[in-house]
């Protein structure tokens, strides 16, 4: 189980507060899931469904790559614009009767939240899911200060009635089979009936039921933001249910969290992000609902709007040139989906709210690393660089290359008092590998090996890490620059 | 200093210490014209039915009446307060005005709703709602188990950028596609959460 | 053409028999092979590790070496997806970020003249028929870095339907990573180890004798599992194939000869 950091001094830009690191190192915690049966068949048999739907949605459109082309180049443009974007926002929301708080870390985000609820007299509130009220914590927030946040999502409610951490950026439930589900459902939710059945359709009508009450009676709703057009105002929210027209519908406040780095320039962007969100999250043509919504309405839906800004440590990874593009993430969750080692240990060996490929590369930049037991230092090295993500990715983040650069960082920042084990043999290599005659000496040392024909079975350590799931083969009698040397000797030609 | 202030001065910090070459104008290579010559209604009618939505095509406004009460039929139907009597003809409804719009738990006792569309979209399947002429307030389309909308064949576009292009996003707008839905138990489809569980998108002419 | 052979590190120290057939390949094509002595490694495992301060020396060390190897060569080749791929995707970042703007240019430069063998065969040498012969059930794995580094496509899979009397067969789920991922199978070993298995799986259910790819690093991988597991599956390099030819076939690697020792089962080892 992670608990929300307390907030890090800093003297740069703030790091990141809240659910964004575990406790356990990704090896030890991978370990661990793994060992759980039900687990890898929860998540292969979805993670399978949904990639096979993926590519088929993904091929229907001719243009997908012109789509990838620009909504990369779109966020690019976002970034390297974000002040006067934000600003623009500020003033455009603002004009339209809505009011615009900011805040520097999940603390103050939290804080500034409760007091708008409490403002209304409202002890209970309505939650749309949203990654970013994930990442500061703020429905543990709430409760210590005695105000209810239900979830709404079917996957959050899940979650939230199980006691849980989310596990996936999209289905945050994705860890939990039918039956899990209507276990914790029968226990948890009030008013479910006792013989409730495990049928995906009846779950999802109770959970139907129970929510309804919660929608026509609420007052203050909280919501996320997929997107935010600068230059009109507009927020986004793109979902499947209907519980988030509910939330952004009915009740008469609506405070929205938003990380800065949703913003894009202009309404007329969303023609790209409304084509490639939807196909990459849900496989599907598009969601059954985007609501869209500029400031207040009169008549018409919240007629209070709240807009709270977060930095939460993204200017920290504004900083690092290579890095920010983990700051075009929409969170679609499709490099999760793809990901071979997502699908086997699932979202929680991350410790962060953001799982998978683009959690390696966005958690460790989000918090900082503090040192080498970090829990968040192991995560740039939680891939095998394989590289679907990738060629998953709707906005193409080069999360493999993040990933190298991030481990570079690692290296550089230099956390260990004295070098270790890992240091010592990359300095050995490097210095055999600069030199061809030094690495063929080196290497044809395995001649002192290549007695045994059968290869190896057990090998002491640090070899046994690998022939313990492996066998190494034989080593060659001669190696093969020792090959070609005794051949040109033979034919007398020269190279 | 602000905390406004301070993160515009971190973003302004975090971008401006690095020797980068801002970025070119956005290229949009993809499809903004229509895929094919005219916008396919065909093809939205069936991309719609595909969501499990039911689609039914007229050729006049005079057939409508007829089949909106067939569709109702046995329901409570409630409809914006400008939905002229040529769609519902002499259809006992309730109607949501300005002066006295309904309240939620007045909506939650109606189960069908009848409005207009903006616009629908051939290349996804969707229907498009702003809260314009015809089409009442968002609670009216959300909280009714029953969603009867009606769109014209030339309300239909090809492309999602041909819709965006069409909107005003000071209006509030829904995109519906199909009735509500959650994969969220074994990434398996289910219809029918929490919007409506019933869609029917009637096409005239 | 003369065409330089960029050994790799792994095919010169463990893999003689790769680097050989590679050369075999090229000079029954009617190529002349050149093979650096003064060659080492691309760098791959310094790079991937984050360790670039270490492995820039070894990427400069490439570049001089091949770059004058190029002075009388046509193209370098290697047989290796991942290899190529580092000397393609890495080098030139790594001394960017070194500030070394010369060395950047030099190994884009020498880069540009890299292929990988399924790429210079295909698209240099324009040939998809080598000639070979292999009579026995092959099943291909496409490996991570030739499929979505390279995007070498179905290149090797063509040069493969042309060796006369090979029984091609199709791995299941062949583009899903086999877990080797360098360091990643060491720091990483219980994942590794499950991705692993289910590679050995995929390959054991194709009922092909021998398991092939374009890289001896996955090679290595994939064999070590499906010799732990006594499949009795061996594996073999494209190159291997490929070099292959009635007159002088490349014989089918042998199952390890039974244990004396209770087999161990991954994970069930001390």
């Amino acid at each position: 189980m992670t608990r929300p950091m307390t907030r890090t001094v800093d003297l740069g830009m703030p790091t990141a507060t809240g659910f964004l690191r575990g406790e356990q190192k990704f090896p030890a915690a991978a370990a661990d899931r793994l060992t759980d049966a039900q687990l890898r068949r929860n998540l292969a048999h979805a993670t399978g469904t949904i990639r096979t739907k993926r590519l088929r949605a993904v091929a229907e459109l001719d243009d997908w790559e012109e789509l990838r082309l620009a909504g990369s180049a779109i966020k690019t443009d976002a970034m390297a614009r974000l002040p006067e974007l934000l600003e623009q926002l500020e003033a455009t929301v603002t004009a339209r009767g809505g009011v615009v708080h900011w805040a520097r870390d999940g603390v103050e985000a939290n804080r500034i939240i409760t007091d708008l609820i409490r403002a209304t007299g409202a002890d209970e509130v309505v939650k749309v899911k949203s990654m970013a009220t994930q990442e500061i914590g703020l429905n543990e927030h709430l409760e210590t200060e005695g105000i209810r946040a239900i979830e709404t999502d079917l996957a959050e409610l899940i979650v939230q009635l199980g006691n849980d951490r989310p596990s996936h950026i999209l289905v945050p439930a994705i860890h939990r089979n039918r039956t899990e589900i209507r276990d914790i459902f029968r226990t948890a939710m009030p008013g479910a009936p006792a013989d409730l059945g495990d049928e995906p359709r009846e779950l999802a009508m109770a959970a139907r039921s129970y929510l309804r009450e919660r929608f026509l009676t609420a007052r203050v709703a909280v919501s996320g933001a997929n997107f935010a057009a600068a230059d009109t105002g507009t927020l986004a929210v793109v979902e499947s249910e209907g519980n988030g027209r509910m939330c952004l519908t009915l009740p008469r406040t609506l405070i929205t969290v938003m990380g800065i780095e949703k913003v894009l320039p202009s309404f007329t962007d969303l023609e790209v992000f409304l084509q490639l969100l939807p196909r990459s999250s849900t496989a599907e043509r598009m969601n059954p609902y985007t609501s869209l919504w500029t400031g207040v309405t009169p008549g018409d839906g919240p007629q209070e709007f709240h807009l709270v800004l977060l930095d939460n440590g993204r200017t920290r990874v504004l900083a690092d040139e290579v890095g920010r593009a983990a700051l075009h993430c929409i969170r679609c969750s499709a490099c999760l989906n793809v990901c071979p080692v997502y699908e086997r240990v699932g979202g929680h060996a991350y410790g962060s709210v953001y799982p998978g490929p683009i959690g390696a590369i966005l958690s460790p930049q989000l918090t900082g690393i503090t040192g080498p037991d970090d829990p968040n230092a192991s995560l740039p090295y939680a891939s095998t660089l394989c590289g679907a993500c990738f060629d998953a990715c709707p906005v193409r983040i080069d999360i493999p290359s993040i990933l190298v650069e991030l481990r570079a960082d690692a290296v550089e920042a230099g956390h260990r008092p004295l070098p270790g084990g890992q240091d010592v043999a990359m300095a050995a290599a490097a210095w055999a590998m600069t030199d061809g005659r030094r690495w063929g000496r080196l290497i044809a040392l395995g001649r002192l090996l290549s007695w045994r024909r059968t290869g190896f079975r057990r090998l002491p350590w640090p070899a046994s890490i690998w022939t313990r799931h492996r066998d190494l083969p034989p080593l060659p009698a001669r190696t093969f620059r020792q090959q070609w040397r005794d051949r040109l000797r033979r034919t007398g030609s020269g190279s | 200093m602000s905390s406004r202030d301070r993160i515009l001065a971190d973003v302004r910090r975090a971008i401006g210490g690095s020797a980068r070459s801002a970025p070119g104008p956005v290229e949009r290579t993809y499809h903004r014209e229509n895929l094919v010559a005219r916008a396919d209604v065909d093809r939205f009618a069936e991309a719609v039915a595909e969501y499990r939505a039911t689609v039914h095509r007229v050729d006049t406004d005079a057939d409508l009446p007829a089949l909106v009460a067939g569709l109702c039929a046995g329901e409570s139907v409630v409809v914006p307060d400008d939905l002229p009597d040529s769609v519902i003809g002499t259809l006992d409804v309730h109607r949501d005005t300005a002066a006295r719009p309904l309240s939620v738990t007045e909506l939650d006792g109606i189960t069908a709703v009848v409005t207009f569309g903006r616009l629908g979209i051939a290349a996804t399947g969707t229907v498009v709602l702003d809260a314009g002429p015809g089409q009442g307030r968002r609670a009216l389309t959300l909280v009714p188990d029953h969603h009867v909308c009606v769109l014209r064949a030339d309300q239909v576009v090809d492309t999602v950028p041909q819709a965006i292009a069409a909107l005003d996003p000071v209006r509030p707008i829904t995109l519906i596609s199909g009735p509500s839905a959650t994969s969220d138990i074994e990434l398996d489809r289910v219809e029918g959460v929490h919007g409506p569980r019933r869609l029917d998108v009637v096409i005239v002419g | 053409m003369r065409i330089a052979v960029f050994t790799t590190c792994l095919a010169d120290a463990l893999y003689p028999a790769v680097a050989r057939a590679t050369v075999t390949l090229l000079e029954r094509l009617g190529h002349q092979a050149v093979v650096p002595a003064d060659q080492t490694c691309c760098g791959q495992m310094h790079l991937n590790t984050g360790y670039w301060a270490r492995g820039l020396p070894v990427v400069r060390h490439h570049v001089e070496t091949f770059e004058a190897a190029l002075d009388s060569c046509d193209a370098v080749v290697a047989p290796s997806g991942s290899c190529v791929g580092s000397v393609r995707h890495q080098h030139a970042m790594v001394a960017a970020r070194y500030d070394d703007d010369a060395l950047a240019e030099r190994a884009t430069a020498v880069a540009g003249r890299t292929y990988e063998l399924s790429e210079l065969l295909v698209d240099v040498l324009g040939v998809t028929d080598v000639g070979a012969w292999f009579g026995h059930p092959v099943t291909y794995y496409p490996t991570c870095h030739s499929l979505r580094m390279l995007r070498v496509g179905d290149k090797p899979v063509r040069l493969l339907r042309a060796v006369q009397d090979i029984d091609l067969i199709e791995l299941p789920g062949a583009d899903s990573c086999c877990g080797f991922g360098g360091t990643f199978a060491l720091k990483n070993e219980a994942t590794s180890s499950a991705m692993l298995t289910d590679k050995v799986a995929a390959v054991t259910s194709t009922g092909a004798q021998v398991c092939s790819a374009g890289d001896s690093s996955c090679l290595m991988h994939i064999g070590g599992g499906l010799s732990r597991l006594r499949t009795g599956i061996g594996t073999l390099h494209l190159a291997q194939i490929l070099a292959s030819t009635r007159e002088h076939p490349c014989p089918v690697p042998e199952p390890r000869r039974p244990a004396r020792r209770r087999p161990s089962l991954p994970g069930a080892a001390r």
